[in-house]
């Protein structure tokens, strides 16, 4: 991620763009990374459910994956799958 | 047309303040400011001001309405002392980060305990590390002028500072002098329009004020409080010349007296300046080449000024109206700071006085000065106290 120079800040840390919280890569914190084993998964949505960071991407009914921007890897859908298809792994 | 008048220091800052016409003022009454707000109030409650005045229930109460208020654009002012200003304290770093041009009157007063409500400058000095801009005043005129000139240097686009004007409690506030006000159209225009950038109520372009920065901006957005306090060095000299033009009264970033051919000079801070004018004139019918100064912009610290003052002299005495325990007084090591880039630094002296309202007389300054004069001084002297 880009960091602003000291020229470019608004002073005060006023933020003048609404909005910008998108642009927050907090996935940068990250130290596992969430794998899904789509053998195991019966798409019950528990994990879109909890996931903190709307980090599960679902579609057309089915478990596709993770959106990583913003998943710090809590581990929270791993703990939370009934079916234990999802696993922490180190990145 | 000016018009001199007998006021005492509050009410000369609540006739400045009337004279300004603010957006909003909110305060708590606390000894020794209260005279303040309370004439404020009274000019509020006759309409004399368009004032939006708001009784709150504490200090924090007091300071966080005005920092939310100048956010929102308006220009804003209150005042507080000693216990208030510590009450307030959680407050003060966040009003300064938010680069709020608000402007707050301290009337300087010891800080408890023991309990003691009489003039020392322990309140302000233990809230500098605030980033507020701070002013001091030697008597009730300087209190009345640096009330007007302040928020021209807060509101200043390059700057953005809350800013302090200090004047001595009990010494100033209460004390009735004779004092030039100026007409209230000149201070009006001199004041100008507030100008605040990215206010809150600007609903055309919304902004969010009071964020949260992680280290990667908290530490940038620190560093750009100095390049603003560096900026307020040169606006708040800018501002003394333009103001001298309406009142003929020239202020400047350290004040001097008698200093050009002086061997010895005295620092020190507030209405204890005047004393020491008359300690210095003392000592120079004894034929000793001594001189003063006052730092007047406290924050910004004057360094270069300070050192260029300091240049060739054999000694600097640093009267300090507190007290850093188990240190020095607060201006002391900032002072010695000032000095170490001369070639040849000056002897320099730490003199404590005037603790808890505790006398600061001629005399005492007199002799305090002697002995360094002579050769006899100590590093750190603690002036009048009882052994």
């Amino acid at each position: 991620m880009v960091m602003a120079s000291i020229s470019d800040l608004v002073v005060g840390g006023r933020i003048v763009k609404p909005g910008n919280s998108q642009q927050f890569n907090t996935g940068d914190w990250r130290t596992y990374v969430p794998v899904v084993d789509q053998d195991k998964c019966i798409d019950c949505m528990s994990c879109w459910i909890y996931c903190p960071d709307d980090s599960i991407v679902f579609r057309e009914g089915h478990m596709s994956g993770f959106k990583l921007t913003h998943c710090k890897g809590c581990g929270i859908c791993s703990k939370v799958c009934p079916k234990d298809a999802i696993t922490m792994r180190e990145e | 047309m000016p018009q001199d008048i007998a006021i005492n220091g509050d009410n000369a800052i609540a006739l400045a303040w009337k004279q300004i016409d603010p957006d909003v003022c909110a305060a708590y009454p606390i000894t020794p400011q209260t005279i303040i707000v309370e004439k404020f109030a009274e000019y509020v409650a006759n309409a004399e001001v368009t004032t939006e005045f708001v009784c709150v229930e504490s200090e924090h109460s007091a300071l966080t309405l005005c920092t939310s208020s100048a956010s929102a654009g308006a220009r804003t002012f209150t005042a507080t002392a000693s216990q208030g200003l510590a009450y307030m304290w959680e407050m003060l770093p966040i009003t300064a980060a938010m680069r709020v041009p608000l402007i707050m009157a301290v009337a300087n007063r010891a800080v408890s305990g023991p309990i003691n409500i009489n003039n020392d400058h322990g309140d302000a000095m233990a809230a500098r590390d605030c980033g507020w801009l701070m002013l001091f005043s030697e008597n009730v005129q300087e209190a009345y002028d640096m009330s007007i000139i302040a928020p021209r240097i807060a509101e200043h686009h390059e700057v953005q500072l809350p800013c302090m004007v200090n004047l001595d409690g009990f010494v100033l506030t209460h004390a009735i002098e004779r004092m030039t006000m100026l007409d209230t159209q000149a201070v009006k225009e001199f004041v100008g329009e507030h100008k605040p950038l990215y206010p809150l109520l600007d609903t055309k372009h919304p902004v969010s004020h009071g964020n949260m920065d992680g280290p990667d901006y908290y530490y940038p957005h620190k560093y750009q409080s100095v390049l603003a306090m560096q900026k307020a060095l040169e606006v708040s000299q800018e501002v003394f010349d333009e103001f001298a033009k309406i009142s003929g009264r020239q202020y400047k970033l350290v004040e001097e007296y008698r200093c050009d051919d002086a061997e010895y000079v005295a620092v020190v801070l507030g209405s204890s300046f005047g004393t020491m004018k008359a300690t210095v004139d003392l000592l120079r019918d004894k034929g000793i080449k001594i001189g003063c100064a006052m730092p007047r912009v406290y924050r910004p610290w004057p360094a270069e000024a300070l050192a260029k003052m300091m240049a060739g002299k054999k000694a600097v005495v640093v009267f300090d109206k507190h007290l850093s325990i188990g240190s020095y007084g607060p201006m002391f090591p900032e002072i010695v700071a000032a000095a170490s880039d001369l070639d040849k630094l000056p002897k320099m002296y730490n003199v404590i006085y005037g603790l808890g309202g505790a006398d600061a007389t001629v005399a005492g300054f007199e002799k305090s000065l002697k002995a360094v004069v002579d050769g006899k001084a100590e590093k750190i002297h603690y002036l009048g106290v009882r052994l």
